[in-house]
């Protein structure tokens, strides 16, 4: 029953290309863990392209938000998993997350000006919208532990709150 | 000595009236992306204090008007000038939103 929403976020995450084999039963806590540590991690990337890139001082800014939150977010979970002796295990979400991450920086990195901000930002929206997706109707409901049950549902509203704030600068930018 | 001393006092007695004997501090604790109490009434004069408990920087914004930082894990403050009632919310993450109603 839990091999809907994985095989969906890993269909949404690789576009189609996800190989489908791969759908597993319901992650367990360290594969969780992993998705969320790794997701984090994807947009920590993207900002920093964005930090480096872009000329426009709601883009910078935004990014930086992004760096902050997601840095305090992980340093939280790295925390969490340590206490709870628990060890993130990779797997087959983490792995297209990572791989669907690194072919949108390729495509990012290759943009300039308005072009990029737009791309950026665009991805942005998306890429909080996929993940809070995966957070309410996977990740949440898997978790058995309650405090990383509890850690997910505050990062489910930080990333909330940035897709809100993402679709702020957007319709800035147009 | 008596007219200098009977506008002094005039003066004393008034900036006892006008200062903020009677203001109060109002305390909105912000835990895991909440602001709480969301809705608060204050007087004008009477001061709001955000306690951020989390580990993320968030902020009091007025559309349009007002903006206090509050970083992680510390306070940000401001004494209301104005009266009336105001949505405010976390310009960093918008879905935090809390209200001001302010009285004279």
């Amino acid at each position: 029953m839990f091999t809907r929403p994985i095989v969906a976020l890993a269909a949404l995450l690789l576009m189609g290309a996800a190989p489908l084999a791969q759908a597993a039963d319901k992650p367990t806590d360290p594969q969780i863990a992993h998705i969320a540590y790794t997701a984090g991690t994807i947009d920590i990337e993207a900002a920093k392209l964005a930090i480096k890139h872009s000329k426009t001082k709601e883009v910078v800014d935004f990014a930086k938000d992004m760096e902050r939150d997601h840095e305090a977010v992980n340093k939280q979970a790295l925390e969490l998993v340590k206490k709870l002796k628990v060890t993130p295990e990779d797997n087959a979400t983490s792995q297209a997350l990572a791989k669907a991450a690194k072919e949108e920086r390729a495509k990012l990195a290759k943009l300039k000006g308005a072009e990029f901000d737009k791309a950026y930002i665009e991805n942005e929206v998306a890429y909080h919208k996929q993940v809070n997706g995966a957070l309410e109707t996977l990740l949440i409901p898997s978790a058995s532990n309650a405090e990383l049950k509890s850690l997910l549902e505050t990062g489910l509203k930080i990333f909330q709150g940035h897709e809100q704030h993402a679709e702020h600068v957007a319709g800035m930018l147009k | 000595m008596r007219p200098v001393i009977r506008p002094a006092l005039a003066a004393l007695a008034l900036a006892f009236i006008a200062s903020p004997a009677l203001a109060a501090t109002i305390t909105v604790t912000i835990d895991k992306l909440v602001f709480s109490p969301a809705s608060v009434e204050a007087k004008v004069g009477d001061t709001i204090e955000w306690v951020n408990k989390d580990v993320f920087a968030h902020t009091a914004t007025v559309k349009g008007g007002w903006e206090v930082m509050i970083p992680p894990k510390s306070t940000g403050r401001i004494t209301l000038k104005t009266a009336g009632a105001v949505d405010y919310f976390c310009r960093f993450h918008p879905n935090m939103k809390g209200r001001l109603d302010v009285s004279p």
